[in-house]
């Protein structure tokens, strides 16, 4: 098997567990929905601030949800020594990690589509250009589901695992929420010039953190 | 146990705490009042010198993990010299933000400002925040090791790639004044070697913080080591015991040992 069949091994028995128990659909995601609904609370509806700030609380729920969906991706892994089996399956640590991070890239894009929705119906936003949005989407969620692998396999296993990933991972993801922000803002206002920076940025962060992740996964599942 | 020989530590102690009160000297006194911002101005003399140790410290931080890494030179030397320089760092870095707040207020007239060299320095704060609790996580001291210098590096990754997104995003600090090669002399002579000897002061400080700091891993641990090792005396010793075969609830590893 190369690296990429591997890979997808992987991803597909992460997406057939969660096909199964389907818990990020009927916990994850009303969680991200819920989080919309209050910060329609915090922000006052009637005044068009929620349409204005729309991506940054949209880029913030899909951080908020990821935490939740990493958690999960480690807690299959923790139950019946599945960790000890995946370590001593003999595939390639770079593809377990692709495949890892593949699933919750898969989820993560699901639950994005499910809450721009949301954003669109509740927050009354129009999006003007959406390749620009799309692309943006999908290279923001790469480095996040590839970064949230990371330290969730870094601190698998740890009985702080829960708090310590939240505080490891999102000043690490802090560019990643700042540029997808502006190229969503740029994408809504039809301005798809100004996204461009923004998604070549958000391009080098998944990029980097792909490569970091598959260098550094067998080392930290050594240690998981 | 010490990076530096204990007279040499020591000595270095004392010729730090003597630079020291030379900037207090300098910076209070010697350096005459800014044209434009006044005696407010004279934060500078610790603001600069101490974001400048706050890179040096997540510079080496990064170093010292590297080495760690490497099969060739990985020692436990290298991971106590990343958690003791990681450490000195966020103390910096919290030094350079709470001064910098002090001065902006008098200045911009603001505690705090979005502007990009304040963003990517809190965010570089809370980076190593991260990193620290990290460490704090008990277990194996090779796993903690391996997990540390990964993740330090992991974080060191991300700094420029915060600085530019920081940098387009929005730019209100001043314009750096030493290292600017189109202002060459925009500083008066005094002032410049107090800034500077101001950096050179903050380092010494950092070198003598880090050798206590490793000093006071390195016995953390001994300790630790010890009192496994005393953990198994007893546990051998109350082996014949039926209480001791049969212990009631769950017994805690030591620290040390539990993952």
């Amino acid at each position: 098997m190369n690296l990429f069949q591997e890979a997808a091994l992987v991803a597909g028995k992460d997406l057939r567990i969660e096909a199964r128990a389907r818990v990020t659909l009927q916990q994850v995601l009303p969680f991200g929905l819920i989080v919309l609904l209050l910060f329609a609370f915090a922000l006052d509806p009637d005044r068009g601030v929620l349409r204005r700030v729309a991506p940054g609380l949209f880029w913030v729920t899909v951080l908020l949800a990821a935490l939740l969906a990493i958690s999960r991706a480690y807690s299959v892994e923790s139950e019946n020594g599945a960790i000890d089996a995946l370590r001593m399956s003999g595939l390639d640590p770079a593809g377990l990690f692709l495949g890892k991070a593949a699933a919750v890239a898969v989820e993560l894009v699901v639950l994005e589509a499910v809450l721009t929705g949301g954003v669109v119906l509740f927050f009354d936003v129009g999006i003007g250009s959406l390749g620009p949005l799309v692309l943006a989407s999908i290279a923001a969620t790469v480095g996040v589901a590839a970064t949230g692998t990371l330290y969730g396999v870094l601190a698998a296993g740890l009985r702080v695992r829960e708090t310590l990933v939240p505080v490891l991972l999102l000043p690490v993801v802090s560019p990643v929420l700042l540029g997808a922000t502006r190229a969503w803002e740029a994408a809504i206002d039809g301005a798809p010039s100004d996204a461009w920076p923004w998604i070549g940025l958000l391009s080098i962060f998944a990029v980097l953190y792909v490569a970091v992740g598959m260098l550094a996964f067998g080392p930290l599942l050594e240690e998981a | 146990m010490t990076l530096l020989k204990p007279a040499f530590g020591r000595a270095l102690g004392w010729v730090t705490l003597a630079a020291l009160v030379v900037l207090a000297l300098f910076g209070l006194w010697g350096a005459p009042p800014d044209a434009v911002q006044g005696d407010a101005q004279r934060l500078m003399y610790l603001h600069v010198p101490a974001a400048w140790i706050a890179y040096l410290a997540f510079g080496i931080t990064a170093l010292a993990s590297g080495l760690w890494l490497w099969p060739r030179t990985r020692s436990m030397v290298w991971d106590r010299v990343a958690g003791a320089s990681a450490e000195l760092g966020v103390l910096f870095t919290a030094l350079t933000l709470v001064l910098g707040a002090l001065w902006g207020r008098p200045v911009w007239g603001v505690w705090w400002a979005w502007d990009a060299r304040l963003v990517t320095t809190a965010v570089l704060f809370f980076l190593y925040v991260g990193y620290l609790a990290l460490r704090q996580v008990p277990t194996s001291p090779e796993a903690r090791a391996r997990r540390c210098a990964i993740a330090a590096l992991i974080a060191f990754v991300d700094v420029p790639i915060v600085h530019f997104s920081v940098t387009w995003w929005r730019t209100l600090h001043q314009q750096a004044t030493v290292f600017d090669p189109s202002l060459k002399a925009n500083i008066h002579g005094v002032m410049a070697f107090t800034l500077w000897f101001g950096a050179l002061a903050f380092t010494l400080l950092y070198v003598y913080l880090l050798d206590r700091r490793y000093r006071l891993a390195a016995l953390e641990e001994g300790r630790d080591d010890r009192e496994l090792d005393v953990a198994i005396a007893e546990r051998v010793a109350g082996a014949g015991t039926p209480e001791a075969r049969r212990p009631s609830g769950s017994v805690e590893a030591p620290a040390g040992v539990s993952r």
